[in-house]
């Protein structure tokens, strides 16, 4: 449970196949698309959201971070009809940020990767909140019930995405 | 300089690409309305994930075909025996609708009336959605390739449910009505009250612009006012729910749509509406007088005549339908249905008649002479039993 702060020499850097790295991305970003239509009740998680924060606090690289968030968000806003960018930018600041913290604490626990889904998920909202009223002029309600549940249910899976992730993860 | 800019190397490469990416957005909120500079990335995103979703889909309805239509055929012959009554029961309620809607047709004709109507439409499946609980969205099957177009309305048996928005050449994405940025024309069906369906950030639905010193009761259904250019007029949008003052003067009003967004799996797009004036049938324009005439109660019937002769005062429906036809025109036969079906069609039917030769009676030179203003536009009517007179229904001529 408990958040460790380790030097850069201790934690483990890893890296995913490029199949997995291509693959993966592409699967929750259809898995987010598709499954709604079966269970309306899954538009509360965010998939494409717990992947990219998987990848990045593996990999520990901010550049690969940012980026692999990036095109995450990218490819996610093409499916709506909204401005591209949306997803985009607010991944970005997630992939980067997962990333950089995972060079400074251990997020090899359930309980770490938890917190640290809770405390993403709502940077990531509330970039995105800022974009999309500030940028995009969207109408957008803030509901802090629905946040709040859909934080504990994605925080939730995150921990079996991030189990899942440990399994294709390769080390350096 | 450059250990400052190996240093800050990350964060200068997170500033550049969040610079990129904002700078994308102005460009977009700039040019929404023109054109799309995002469609390459649009196309590249829905044709990585889209094929996908076609062959799942593809392998869940034949799966369940396969499951539905040749195994599991429990209950078949009952339900076979209840739509067969149904079907019956329908085909009385046709007749009855059908002549209301003539009526209607004509009315409409005098008054010039244009009326849209669906005339095409598309069935498709919905193979995906936008994945995000900002953009209530789904992709449909079809697209470009099979005629889609954007801004056709998509509705289903039980009400509307969006309008198509991006055309790609295999799919296209469709706004759902409980979508913040949707907007369709809607009117309350019993109070006539007008106003503009829009979808709440929630995923809700509510009809605005509806003055809050007007009554409208929960329950009442809420249809397309054809206002928007998208939806043809007088389509089931769903039902009022709740009702209640708004922030300004307006009503905020609930409405729970008739279909059921979230379970969508096949859908209508419609690909033509027709817009036509209202044409009477082909015996030409009616008076106004003779169709009001037929809303009138039926006259008593009097006592039985000789065969083979006429009663004072009307016309045999045989003569003026045999003058009917020489106008051009084809005389409607009754539906077996008519002859089997319930006192009140039938009652209404058999009233028309006598009232229509009592109208008709006055001017029975210009009946006889085929003027067609003067010809009952309803042979089907003398054709049944109940009421009329001997004289008129056993008529050799």
């Amino acid at each position: 449970m408990a958040i460790t702060y380790t030097s850069g020499e201790q934690v483990e850097v890893y890296r995913f196949s490029i199949p997995a790295t291509i693959l993966i991305p592409l699967t929750a970003v259809f898995l987010q698309a598709w499954l709604p239509l079966r269970f309306p009740f899954f538009t509360i998680f965010d998939l494409p959201l717990l992947v990219t924060i998987g990848f990045a606090t593996a990999r520990r690289s901010p550049l690969a971070g940012l980026f692999t968030g990036s095109l995450i968000g990218i490819l996610q806003d093409a499916l709506t009809h909204q401005l591209i960018g949306l997803y985009g930018i607010s991944k970005t600041v997630v992939g980067f940020g997962a990333s950089s913290l995972g060079i400074k604490l251990d997020v090899e626990n359930a309980g770490a990767r938890f917190l640290l889904t809770i405390f993403f998920y709502v940077v990531h909202k509330v970039v995105y909140f800022m974009i999309a009223r500030g940028l995009a002029g969207s109408r957008m309600a803030w509901s802090w019930p629905h946040e709040f549940l859909s934080c504990m249910a994605n925080a939730l899976l995150g921990v079996l995405v991030f189990m899942l992730l440990d399994r294709v993860k390769q080390r350096t | 300089m450059e250990s400052v800019l190996g240093r800050y190397r990350n964060l200068i490469v997170l500033v550049g690409v969040l610079f990129a990416q904002v700078l994308g957005l102005a460009v977009q909120v700039k040019r929404t309305t023109d054109s799309e500079p995002t469609r390459l990335i649009r196309i590249w995103a829905v044709g990585s994930v889209t094929p996908l979703e076609k062959a799942l889909v593809w392998v869940q309805t034949s799966t369940g075909n396969i499951w539905h239509n040749y195994f599991y055929l429990r209950g078949v012959r009952a339900e076979n025996r209840s739509l067969k009554a149904q079907i019956e029961r329908m085909s009385l309620e046709q007749v009855r609708m059908s002549q209301d809607a003539d009526q209607a047709r004509r009315l409409q004709a005098l008054l010039a009336f244009k009326e849209q109507f669906i005339s095409q439409t598309m069935a498709a499946q919905v193979i995906g959605s936008s994945g995000s609980e900002q953009s209530r969205s789904v992709y449909i099957d079809k697209g470009e390739s099979d005629g889609i177009k954007s801004d056709m309305a998509v509705i289903t048996a039980d009400g509307i449910v969006g309008k198509v928005l991006l055309v790609y050449r295999s799919t296209a994405l469709v706004l759902l009505i409980n979508d913040h940025s949707s907007g369709v024309g809607a009117i309350l069906d019993k109070t006539r009250l007008q106003g503009i369906l829009r979808g709440t950030p929630a995923g809700e639905v509510v009809l605005e612009k509806v003055m809050s010193d007007e009554t409208v009761p929960a329950g009442e259904l809420v249809l397309t006012s054809g206002g928007d250019g998208v939806f043809p007029k007088g389509l089931l949008v769903g039902r009022v729910t709740k009702v209640a003052p708004g922030s300004e003067i307006f009503l905020n009003i609930r409405v729970r749509p008739a279909a059921d967004l979230s379970k969508l799996e096949e859908v209508l797009v419609v690909t033509k509406i027709d817009e036509r004036q209202a044409e009477p049938e082909k015996t030409g324009a009616a008076r106004a007088v003779d169709i009001l005439a037929e809303r009138l109660p039926g006259v008593p019937a009097k006592p039985e005549a000789m065969p083979g002769t006429v009663a004072p005062g009307t016309v045999a429906p045989t003569t003026a339908a045999s003058t009917t036809t020489d106008s051009g025109a084809k005389p409607k036969a009754a539906p077996p249905e008519a002859h089997a079906g319930s006192g009140a069609p039938v009652t209404r039917k058999t009233a028309t008649p006598s009232l229509s030769s009592g109208t008709a009676s006055g001017t029975s030179g210009a009946t006889s002479t085929g003027n067609p203003m003067k010809v009952s536009p309803k042979p089907m009517k003398a054709a049944v039993p109940p009421k009329p007179k001997p004289a008129v229904e056993d008529s050799p001529n």
